[in-house]
């Protein structure tokens, strides 16, 4: 049974232990989040040279610029064997044309910086990063304008991309997991 | 005795099979030719040959002394090593590749029928890569952490060491794990169906602890990650969401993270999809929006039967698979039969596995080996009697959110079945095995 009194000592008691626990957890939080002065600083040069990802509004982009007449030169050189000269027949990904559930760049792909920014860090398959920022853009039009997405005289560069609206844009939710109702 | 080599008999078929299946095209990855699997193959008929004990006819009749001893007790075993192997009796053990295009963009899966216990072996630990293992030398390899921080960092392995570091045992799932598995029972086993899955124990830094050294910025609330690999592969994980688990890992498994699971460091999200935990760790850049890589928008998102599809579904479901009896391991006769198997949830600890021996009639509780750990593979086991007729094992798994695995059809009613493979990805839905009344073991919808 418990008295008033031996309430008020355990309510006590727990108030002491709560603030113990408290000034602990501070204490580990400054040790985790307070600076170790382990490992070096990098310069610009360094962080410039190794972050080459693109954000969707544009962020990341380079200079250079690529036209949709270069882009079908580059592509028949370095991407048809792959993704067939059409952008459709494979034996890989297909690129071009298709509906949903067919998951393709017009078809499906919410970002057209998205496309700049995979086929720059891995594309072609058997050589990564060894397009230049220009091919890169010239890739990105043909394969934007193939998918009737921008017309043919269209330049694709750091400004314009990042403007260029894709068909699936507004088909992409969040996880709305768990879904599955519960018996 | 003779059980035993009727039983190792069936092994070598069924190794003879598998090799046949998995090298079917004539292409190979993971080290695997078929010169080399045959030799294993035949390496275990010839050491039951030398290592046996001999002929098992009048040995009820023969005098203590007469009983012939095992061979390897009668003459010097090998020397000392400075790196183990596994008994060559075990090289039929080896994960399989599905056949894709090129074997640089592939994926192999873990023997389940084979995993004893909760921790994979790192060289059976499922691969998937986009462009290959890249060869890194570690001299080479720097961690940096810039954008949206106080203190941009350089972090050279060595220096990563020096971080206060942690521990920790987890599964890592595939999204696309059991993708095959939507529309019609398709794969042939546990290993096929099943193996985008394995359990290690990680050692390496949180990632708190990397972000406290260089201070957030006030408004970063994403990481870019990107990887050394030739795929430079980029995924955005959100900040507010990542489990306070989250960390960098150079160790896996007591000894230096493997080539094919991202040496020397990788991102280790326990309980979220693999291909978040990107590999080859190279770029942390902290931003305040996701950079919509192909990773996260083309692939690993779930396309649902209304057009739209569901963009950063990270978890990994709770799940679970009998993996004894298998297609591999059938059940030899009626009687005994001591059926185990796997469960696991991103969301935390398994509470209850249930098992149904009648196509989900009725279900019972099965045992769960202890320590159960939370985000890890879970071995849970469950005691039957089999009487020789044909039915159907399953097996069911709660987590400590209270989820219940659910059926196929209750999965598909919601998701729908759209493409090929259904909706693809974050399949988690209960497993059924029929056994066949000769004991074999069968993919099936039920």
């Amino acid at each position: 049974m418990f008295t008033p009194k031996r309430v008020r000592r355990v309510v006590l008691i727990r108030a002491v232990g709560m603030c113990v626990l408290v000034t602990l957890g501070l204490a580990r939080a400054t040790a985790e989040q307070g600076p170790l002065g382990l490992g070096s600083r990098p310069t610009e040069a360094e962080i410039a040279a190794i972050d080459i990802a693109v954000a969707p509004d544009g962020e990341g982009l380079p200079p250079g610029r690529g036209t949709v007449e270069d882009g079908a030169k580059a592509y028949s050189e370095k991407c048809a064997d792959c993704h067939g000269v059409e952008g459709v027949e494979g034996p890989y990904d297909r690129l071009v044309g298709g509906e949903k559930p067919t998951k393709t760049i017009g078809s499906y792909w919410p970002y057209a910086t998205t496309v700049f920014d995979y086929v720059r860090r891995t594309m072609p398959f058997d050589a990564p990063g060894s397009l230049s920022d220009e091919d890169v853009y010239a890739v990105t039009a043909w394969l934007l304008w193939k998918n009737n997405i921008i017309p043919a005289d269209a330049v694709m560069d750091r400004t314009t991309l990042p403007n260029v609206t894709m068909p699936n844009r507004d088909a992409f939710i969040g996880d709305p997991r768990p879904d599955v109702p519960q018996k | 005795m003779g059980k035993n080599l009727k039983k190792n008999k069936n092994e070598i078929a069924n190794a003879s099979k598998r090799t046949t299946h998995e090298l079917g095209t004539g292409t190979s990855s993971s080290g695997m030719t078929r010169r080399k699997a045959l030799k294993g193959v035949a390496g275990l008929v010839g050491g039951l040959a030398v290592n046996g004990f001999g002929a098992e006819s009048s040995l009820a009749e023969a005098l203590p002394h007469q009983v012939a001893q095992p061979d390897s007790t009668k003459r010097l075993g090998r020397p000392v090593s400075g790196y183990g192997e596994r008994s060559p009796y075990e090289a039929r053990v080896q994960r399989w590749q599905y056949q894709t295009p090129t074997d640089e963009s592939s994926w192999t899966m873990s023997p389940l029928h084979d995993q004893r216990g909760i921790i994979t072996p790192s060289s059976l630990h499922f691969e998937r890569h986009h462009a290959g293992i890249p060869d890194i030398d570690p001299a080479n390899h720097e961690l940096f952490l810039f954008g949206m921080v106080e203190r941009p960092l350089k972090l050279s392995v060595q220096d990563l060491m020096r971080f206060p570091a942690v521990s920790l045992t987890c599964f890592t799932e595939c999204s696309g794990n059991t993708l095959t598995e939507w529309v019609e029972p398709t794969l042939a086993d546990v290993q096929q169906t099943h193996g985008l899955i394995s359990g290690t124990e990680w050692t390496g830094v949180l990632l708190s602890t990397l972000l406290g050294e260089a201070g957030l910025r006030s408004g970063a609330t994403w990481i870019i990650a990107e990887g050394a690999d030739g795929a430079r592969m980029n995924r955005s994980i959100p900040l507010d969401e990542v489990g306070d688990d989250a960390m960098i890992a150079y160790g896996q498994n007591g000894e230096a993270v493997r080539p094919a699971q991202g040496y020397p460091m990788r991102l280790v999200l326990p309980g979220w999809e693999g291909s978040s935990n990107v590999k080859w760790l190279h770029v942390l850049k902290v931003t305040d929006q996701p950079y919509q890589t192909r990773e996260e928008t083309a692939k690993y998102t779930d396309l649902m039967g209304d057009g739209v599809a569901r963009q950063f579904t990270f978890v990994m479901e709770a799940k679970s698979v009998i993996n004894y009896p298998s297609a591999q391991f059938p059940v030899e006769g009626p009687g005994f039969v001591e059926i185990r198997g796997l469960a696991w949830s991103g969301r935390g600890k398994v509470t209850h596995v249930e098992v149904s021996t009648d196509a989900g009639a009725t279900w019972q509780e099965a045992e769960l080996q202890e320590p159960v750990i939370s985000k890890s593979l879970t071995t849970f086991r469950f005691p039957w009697t089999w009487d020789g007729s044909e039915t159907i094992l399953q097996s069911r798994c709660t987590d400590e959110t209270g989820y219940l695995q659910p059926t196929r059809e209750a999965l598909v009613d919601v998701r729908g079945l759209n493409g090929t493979f259904g909706s693809f990805y974050h399949y988690n839905a209960i497993q059924s095995w029929r056994v066949a009344p000769d004991g074999s073991i069968h993919n099936v919808h039920a």
